[in-house]
C-alpha cells in the first residue's frame, strides 16, 4: 500500500510527525531486521570462509537428493524446491494478509493468516523430514582403512573425496565443518521459521477477537508480515549458499 | 458522483491493482526459482561428465548469485513494501548492508589464501592439493581427545 504520501520538499524534521512517515514500531522492526541479516550475513560468510579453504567439499546435489515416499531414488533439488515454494507461497498470503489489513477486512485478514500459518508449519515439517533423513542415513565411508557407516551429523561428514577400495569408488571423510554449519544455520532459520509461525498465530487469535478492528488499524499484522517476509527472505540466500552453489 | 463515493471507488481500485501487483510477483519469483533449479541441475551434469569446465560451473554459479539478488529485491520492494517508503528510510536499511561487500571480498579472500597456505605449507613447497582433509577418523562418543 502507498503510505509515502508525504511530498518531497516539507519540513520532515522541523518535529511534531515522524521523519520517515512511518510509526515507531515498524521503524525498529525494520532496524531490528538490519540487524538479523547481519547475524545470518555473518554465519553465512564465516561457512563461505570455510568453504574456501577447503580442497573439497561436497556437492549438494549428491547430498539433497531424496524425496520423502521415493526411497533411494536421485532427485537432486527436488526437495529443497518445494520447501523454497511452500516458503514463497506462505509469503504471498502473509501480504494478502497485511492488504485485508488495510481493507479493514477482518474475515480476510483471519482467511490469508490462517494459510500462512500452514505455509509455515509445512516448511518446518519439511525441515524435520530433511533432517532425520541425513541423520539417520548410512552411508559407506572409508575411515583407516575399514568401511564404515555415517550419517551427516555435526561430527560425522561422509560427503567426502570417492577413493578406489578393492575395485569400488567408496567416499572418505569430509570436511567436519559441513555439519555445523548446515545445521547451524538451517536451524537457526528454523528457529525464525518456528517463532514466525508462533507470532502469526497470536496475530490471528488477535484478529478474532477483533482487537485490530477496535484499535482502527491492523498494522501490528503488517509487522509481523515484515518479518515473516523476512524469514523468506533468508530463505533466498541459505537456499543459495547449501543447495545451489 | 459524490466525493466520498468516488473516493471509495479509487480506493477500491487500487486494491484489485494492488493484488495483481503481489500475484505477479509471486509468478516472477517462482520463475526465477525455476531458472536458478535449471542453473542448479545443469551443474550438476556439468559435474558428472568426463572433464568438468570448471570455468563454466564459475559462471552458473556467478548467474544464480545475480538471480538470488533479483529475487531478494522483489521481496523487500513489493512484499515488505520498502519501495513504497520515503527515500530516506530506504537508505537507512540499505547504506549499512553495503558492509557486505567488503565482508564478502574480505572473508571469502581470507578463507582461498588460507588454502594455499595449506597446500604449500606457507610457501615452503609447490602447490599440491593434499588429499585428504581430515585423515583422522571423528571423536568416537565418550572418548576423550
Amino acid at each position: 500500500m502507498a503510505t509515502a504520501t508525504v511530498q518531497q520538499g516539507t519540513k520532515l524534521w522541523s518535529g511534531g510527525k515522524s521523519p520517515f512517515n512511518v510509526s515507531y514500531g515498524k521503524l525498529m522492526m525494520w532496524y531490528f531486521l538490519m540487524s538479523d541479516a547481519f547475524t545470518f550475513g555473518a554465519f553465512l560468510i564465516s561457512y563461505g570462509t570455510i568453504r574456501f579453504s577447503q580442497n573439497f567439499w561436497a556437492d549438494p546435489n549428491h547430498v539433497f537428493n531424496a524425496f520423502p515416499g521415493f526411497g533411494h531414488a536421485n532427485l537432486p533439488l527436488a526437495f529443497v524446491s518445494l520447501m523454497t515454494f511452500i516458503l514463497i507461497l506462505s509469503s504471498v498470503t502473509m501480504v494478502l494478509a497485511v492488504h485485508e489489513g488495510h481493507n479493514m477486512n477482518r474475515k480476510g485478514v483471519e482467511k490469508w493468516l490462517f494459510f500462512t500459518i500452514l505455509g509455515g508449519l509445512a516448511f518446518l515439517g519439511c525441515q524435520a523430514w530433511e533432517w532425520t533423513h541425513l541423520i539417520t542415513g548410512d552411508h559407506a565411508v572409508l575411515v583407516d582403512g575399514t568401511l564404515q557407516h555415517w550419517g551427516t551429523t555435526v561430527s560425522h561428514n561422509p560427503w567426502g573425496r570417492e577413493v578406489d577400495f578393492n575395485g569400488q569408488e567408496v567416499a572418505t571423510p569430509g570436511p567436519i565443518a559441513f555439519g555445523g554449519y548446515f545445521f547451524g544455520i538451517t536451524g537457526f532459520h528454523g528457529f525464525h521459521v518456528f517463532s514466525g509461525v508462533i507470532i502469526n498465530t497470536v496475530m490471528l487469535i488477535k484478529t478474532r477477537l477483533g482487537h485490530f478492528n477496535e484499535r482502527g488499524h491492523y498494522e501490528m499484522v503488517e509487522k509481523a508480515g515484515l518479518y515473516w517476509h523476512f524469514v523468506d527472505l533468508v530463505w533466498v540466500f541459505v537456499f543459495l549458499c547449501f543447495y545451489l552453489i | 458522483m459524490s466525493h466520498a463515493t468516488t473516493a471509495v471507488l479509487q480506493h477500491e481500485h487500487d486494491g484489485k491493482a494492488q493484488v495483481k501487483k503481489i500475484w505477479r510477483t509471486f509468478w516472477l519469483l517462482l520463475f526465477i526459482t525455476m531458472a536458478e533449479l535449471g542453473i542448479g541441475l545443469t551443474i550438476y551434469t556439468i559435474h558428472k561428465g568426463e572433464h568438468p569446465n570448471h570455468m563454466l560451473v564459475l559462471m552458473f554459479k556467478g548467474l544464480v548469485c545475480i538471480l538470488t539478488l533479483a529475487k531478494a529485491f522483489y521481496i523487500v520492494s513489493i512484499f515488505m513494501h520498502l519501495g513504497d517508503e520515503i527515500r530516506n528510510l530506504i537508505m537507512t536499511i540499505i547504506v549499512p548492508l553495503m558492509l557486505f561487500i567488503w565482508f564478502l571480498a574480505a572473508f571469502l579472500w581470507d578463507g582461498n589464501s588460507w588454502k594455499n597456505l595449506k597446500n604449500t605449507d606457507a610457501g615452503s613447497r609447490p602447490y599440491i592439493e593434499k588429499v585428504q582433509d581430515h585423515p583422522l577418523p571423528a571423536k568416537e562418543k565418550g572418548k576423550k581427545d
